[in-house]
């Protein structure tokens, strides 16, 4: 059987390029393949991928950003002015 | 797609948009399945639609109930910009109002809540700009010239999982603080996909920018924020004893 390995290899800088759209599910299936078979084999990527992947879970809760205390309060007073005006 | 949004006073008119929302569902890989965010529907929901089409018809008193659910995310597009509590309230609050005013101007094309944070985008940068000039950066995308060309550090490893159950406090400052060290281009599209959870589709047409450049300036962001959070020279945040704690690498 033919030896497909170099063909089918990608470099780091190939796969940091393409770990966001790997993570969005927005390749192909022969990209995705080169890209797993390149994580298996470098501690590197491999870390870069579970980093981002990492990131992403942290931010993704939607707490980053709580509102200021009050904030729905005054919203809804603004917005009675407004419609009071109208 | 190209995405072409047109502005009158703030509020941004989608032009040529057919609703159809990027779905993450079935095309994340199995690594990421457990993680990624499921997709909603590009056009207004029915309970939502009717609640527009009674507060139109003069049921004014509803207008809250529409806007309540998004609040946050509203704000937080709007502190994206801003990096100000104050400015950025200031900002999604009129966001709010200017949505009320002109509701009757929504063309229903996309998601209401993707209008309402294009407003609240348009707001922040008019205040940015307003306010203080010297911190406006252009988003015109011919001056994206390094977009992709992001190499991540090759010193930090963070193979730890993280667990639903954080003492948010410090690790929330945490990631404020590398969220704010992004560029405005590349913070607003990382808060906008990855925090507010807005399809592609939704992010590039609340930025008025193609989709093809929120994927190139979402990998700028992932990766910095990424190089920003994990383990280095300035220590990084490992899961243990129940809690996500600071660690070094020395």
């Amino acid at each position: 059987m033919a030896d497909h390995t170099k063909e089918l290899a990608i470099n780091c800088l190939h796969v940091a390029q393409e770990i966001s759209n790997y993570l969005e599910g927005e390749i192909d299936d022969e990209l995705r393949r080169r890209m797993e078979a390149h994580f298996s084999g470098c501690a590197h990527c491999t870390a870069i991928l579970d980093g981002t992947n990492n990131v992403l879970r942290l931010v993704g809760d939607g707490e980053i950003f709580e509102l200021p205390a009050g904030f729905s309060a005054r919203l809804k007073a603004r917005l009675a002015k407004v419609m009071h005006t109208v | 797609m190209t995405i072409g949004v047109m502005e009158s006073n703030g509020i941004p008119v989608v032009l040529g948009w057919l609703g159809t929302a990027t779905s993450l569902a079935g095309r994340v890989s199995p690594r990421e399945k457990d993680i990624r965010l499921s997709a909603t529907p590009g056009n207004v929901s029915l309970p939502e639609s009717g609640l527009i089409d009674r507060i139109v018809a003069g049921e004014q008193e509803l207008f809250y109930s529409l806007v309540q659910p998004y609040e946050r995310a509203v704000y937080g597009a709007a502190y994206a910009i801003l990096r100000n509590e104050a400015d950025a309230e200031d900002a999604a609050q009129e966001a709010v109002v200017k949505a009320f005013q002109h509701l009757k101007s929504f063309r229903r094309e996309a998601k209401f809540s993707t209008w309402l944070i294009q407003i609240a985008i348009n707001e922040a940068r008019m205040k940015l700009r307003k306010n203080r000039p010297h911190l406006y950066e252009s988003v015109d995308e011919g001056k994206q010239t390094s977009d992709g060309e992001y190499i991540p550090k090759d010193w930090a490893d963070w193979r730890e999982i993280p667990s639903e159950q954080l003492n948010r406090k410090q690790l929330r400052e945490a990631i404020q603080k590398a969220i704010d060290s992004l560029s405005t281009i590349y913070r607003e599209v990382f808060v906008l996909r990855d925090v507010q959870k807005l399809s592609i589709t939704e992010t590039a047409q609340s930025l008025g920018i193609t989709e093809a450049s929120v994927k190139t300036r979402l990998l700028r962001a992932r990766l910095q924020m990424r190089d920003a959070l994990a383990p280095g020279l300035d220590g990084g945040w490992s899961f243990g004893d129940g809690h996500w704690k600071k660690v070094r690498p020395w």
